[in-house]
């Protein structure tokens, strides 16, 4: 694949956590590839596998979920569920004709400006790597309920 | 997706520059003009600063000019001024939730290289934002009443003073201490820097109106075991161990203390790191606050072999205090808010071994030297060896366990003027020579820098370098039967042995050693050396991201006493602050049921960590409780239906959401 591929990824980042551990990397004026657009969710246990699926589908070539630490999660264990949905989903996914590595799921906690910037980085040149998702063959054909 | 959201959105977006922090970076004009081209929009505005009162009376005009009903503003972390401008759009008559915030400061600027990548991540993020704007609802705060009694865990200098303000004010104060005394770190000092005020002159009379105030339930030897609620609001276990003695009824007359069998001390004081020698019932120290005695469990005969004659008991006589059958209690608390004053330990140097502490008797750490020149320490304030001698020469050794990068890279803030309050005490108790070994030498403070001019006017030897060894090989007669401190003179460039009778280990500052622990228990974060987690590291030191609790003290990071006094005295104006508003407003972000659209399946009511879902019955579907949720949105991800949605977060808003990063 050609190395200026340009990924478009979509990051799901927890309030209490990886977003906060994102804020950090910034005041620690840490730079990092600029291909990860985040959305915040209160917690990773928001993440609705559908809204992962609809991501790919409106061509999203990776898609990196992060969340508390095991144990650190603000609502107890929304982290947990993260790990059980995306481990089912990433089973899922090859089904769509998606590679199951477009789908990361990362503990970063607050404090972590610098794992942000390496899970970002590593995240992005492995996307690159696998190359853009071919839309056509890839958009799930599923209903998306609401 | 049902429905496309409200038609008739009419929308303004603001694009800061915060000065250059934005506009240095990313294109803010070109972002604008795009921002205006999107669905919806009616204005887009670049301004330099959207937070300065200009900027924002720039988005309550076009409101009220335009008619417009969302508003986004691209600008920094909703973490810092998301408040700020649902302010704004709430003083333009617009309910402050059909706002939303762009991350364009922390995300994108600060940590983009490429200023065409900058402005094309921007463009994406921004037109997010305005899809996701579009279907924003009208929502109104959940209002909760403040209970105004206040929890304070920990209770050294950090915790008494932020008790003693609370309970001045009238407030109701639970202080809960894990040790059988308050006072903390500071009660096992003699002298103070810089103006070498005795410790406990200044800290025993606050010990003791802690014992006094009529507003302050002191709870020793506790633990918190689990909490729970939210600001406000928060239940508390406190798990009470049993000191064997009744605290209602001794009368600290510690006549049971000389009547036990054993007539000296025999097991070693952990008031005095092991220094001094204590019965198994025994005061930790003589100003101990409460002022009664306990007995442990594990040493005291009567709990071995049940064969004590038990003089203890007999001396207490009709007063009856003394009770073996105590068992561990647990007490209940509702409190409104929750000081964290948890304080510090020092850095075990058995973890460089090269220093020789636990291998050479008279390598002492600094809080070890603290008990020893304290004139009701275990020596009574004189300073021997272990071997009775009188030291002659002394070295001190600065940064142990601090400025390393083997251990901690942090510098603790307190070593080098303790080193310098500790030259000052040893040499005039001793006489003895005192060098004093730094890396650099760190006085910033009040006072400080005299007192280390004070201290080399004594004659103390400054020598500027890292100590790589403490060693016991004498190479010469005068080096014979004293340890030997290796080091680089790093102003004379040599390579110096320098012979001592005794070594102090400038020991530095480390979380608690059960810091993660307590900190998963009261739901806090911890900075990446360990310590709690401030808010905002300038402008709100003292909160958490726990709406609720608050910091004091070294928990947060290593400081002096004035700092600690200092920081305690914010969080009690904290704590005051919600008590005095008698309420707090929650994020309206719980979830809701649609009953039309739920099949009963139950999914959620498994997800929900709060047990605020159950399920109905009579009509088949699952019921949300609001006054239980806390808005994490598990049941929303997980529902089939889609009819369990989440205020702010709805399907919806995060689909468009999604959709416009995707440019
Ligand atoms: C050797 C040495 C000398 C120093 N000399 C000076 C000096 O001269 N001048 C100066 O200004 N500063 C000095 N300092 C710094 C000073 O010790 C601190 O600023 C001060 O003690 C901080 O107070 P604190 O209340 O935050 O913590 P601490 O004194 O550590 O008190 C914390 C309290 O909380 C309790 N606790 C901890 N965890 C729990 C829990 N989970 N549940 C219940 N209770 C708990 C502890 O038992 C303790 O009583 C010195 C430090 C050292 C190491
Ligand atoms: S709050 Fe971060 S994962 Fe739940």
């Amino acid at each position: 694949m050609s190395n200026n591929f340009n990924p478009s990824i979509v990051g799901f980042f927890c309030n209490w956590c990886t977003y906060l551990a994102a804020d950090l990397a910034g005041t620690s004026r840490m730079k990092y590839a600029p291909n990860v657009r985040v959305v915040r969710t209160m917690c990773s246990g928001r993440v609705d596998p559908q809204m992962i699926l609809w991501a790919f589908r409106h061509g999203a070539d990776g898609v990196l979920i992060g969340g508390c630490h095991p144990g650190d999660c603000h609502y107890q264990e929304g982290n947990y569920k993260a790990l059980r949905r995306s481990k089912l989903l990433r089973k899922m996914l090859p089904q769509f004709g998606i590679e199951p590595e477009r789908l990361r799921l990362e503990w970063i906690s607050a404090s972590e400006g610098e794992r942000l910037r390496d899970v970002v980085n590593e995240f992005t040149a492995e996307i690159r790597h696998l190359g853009p998702l071919h839309k056509k063959q890839a958009a799930p054909q599923m209903a998306v309920a609401a | 997706m049902k429905g496309n959201g409200n038609h008739n959105a009419r929308i303004g977006v603001y694009v800061c520059h915060c000065g250059t922090n934005i506009a240095g970076k990313v294109d803010v004009n070109a972002l604008a003009e795009y921002a205006g081209k999107l669905p919806g929009v009616i204005v887009s505005r670049e301004y330099k600063y959207m937070c300065s009162d200009p900027g924002q009376e720039l988005i309550v005009k076009d409101v009220k000019d335009l008619k417009l009903n969302r508003v986004v503003v691209a600008s920094c972390s909703p973490h810092l001024h998301e408040l700020t401008f649902r302010k704004t759009t709430a003083n333009a008559g617009q309910n402050p939730y059909l706002f939303h915030m762009v991350n364009l400061r922390e995300h994108v600027s600060w940590v983009s290289e490429d200023p065409i990548a900058a402005t094309e991540k921007s463009k994406a993020l921004v037109k997010a934002a305005v899809l996701r704007a579009v279907w924003h609802e009208e929502l109104e705060p959940r209002r909760f009443p403040v209970n105004p009694n206040v929890l304070i865990v920990g209770g050294g200098i950090a915790g008494i003073h932020a008790a003693l303000t609370l309970a001045s004010a009238g407030k109701q104060v639970y202080l809960v201490e894990r040790e059988p005394s308050i006072g903390g770190h500071m009660a096992q000092f003699d002298k103070t820097f810089p103006t070498l005020d005795c410790a406990a002159c200044i800290l025993t009379p606050k010990m003791t109106a802690v014992k006094q105030s009529s507003n302050i339930h002191l709870y020793s030897l506790s633990e918190v075991s689990e909490v729970s609620g939210f600001v406000g609001n928060f239940k508390v276990k406190v798990k009470k161990y049993p000191r064997y003695i009744d605290e209602a009824k001794c009368v600290g007359c510690g006549e049971c203390i000389e009547e036990c069998v054993y007539k000296e001390g025999k097991y070693p004081n952990e008031f005095d790191l092991g220094l001094g020698k204590r019965k198994p019932i025994y005061m930790s120290f003589p100003q101990a606050v409460p002022s009664i005695p306990l007995i442990d469990s594990a040493t005291c005969i009567e709990f071995k072999s049940h064969k004590c004659p038990k003089g203890c008991v007999e001396k207490c006589g009709d007063r009856n205090a003394i009770d073996f059958t105590q068992k561990v209690e647990e007490v209940e608390l509702e409190v409104g808010t929750i000081i964290m004053a948890t304080g510090f330990k020092t850095f075990d140097p058995r973890r460089l071994p090269q220093y020789g502490y636990g291998k050479f008797p008279n390598v002492y750490t600094s809080l070890e030297i603290e008990r020893l020149v304290n004139a009701s320490g275990p020596t009574l304030g004189q300073v021997i060896l272990r071997d009775g001698r009188r030291p002659e020469s002394i070295g001190i050794l600065h940064c142990i366990g601090s400025r390393d990068e083997n251990t901690n890279k942090y510098c603790s803030r307190v070593c080098c003027m303790y080193s310098l309050k500790l030259a000052h005490l040893l040499k005039e108790k001793t006489g003895a020579h005192l060098y004093n070994f730094y890396i650099d030498m760190r006085t910033p403070g009040k006072g400080f820098e005299e007192f280390y001019k004070r201290v080399l006017d004594e004659g103390v030897s400054f020598i500027r370098g890292k100590v790589a060894e403490v060693s016991g090989w004498a190479q010469s007669p005068a080096e014979e039967g004293k340890m030997i401190l290796r080091v680089e003179d790093t102003l004379l460039g040599i390579i110096r042995r320098i012979p001592v009778d005794m070594v102090v280990l400038s020991t530095g500052l480390e979380p608690q050693a059960d810091q993660q622990e307590v900190r998963r228990l009261f739901n806090l974060g911890c900075s990446a050396e360990g310590w709690f987690l401030e808010r905002h590291p300038k402008l709100a030191p003292v909160d958490t991201f726990t709406d609720g609790i608050f910091l004091a003290g070294c928990n947060q990071g290593p400081k002096d006493i004035p700092d600690t006094v200092a920081q305690a005295g914010a969080a009690a104006a904290q704590c005051m602050a919600h008590i005095d508003k008698g309420f707090v407003e929650m994020e309206p972000n719980t979830a809701w049921i649609d009953e039309e659209l739920c099949s009963g399946c139950h999914v959620c009511i498994g997800m929900c960590p709060y047990s605020a879902i159950h399920f109905d019955t009579e009509k088949k579907v699952a019921v949300l409780n609001e006054a239980l949720c806390k808005g994490c949105g598990s049941c929303v991800a997980a529902c089939p239906s889609g009819s369990a949605q989440q205020n702010l977060f709805r399907d919806e808003q995060l689909f468009a959401e999604v959709e416009g990063v995707l440019v």
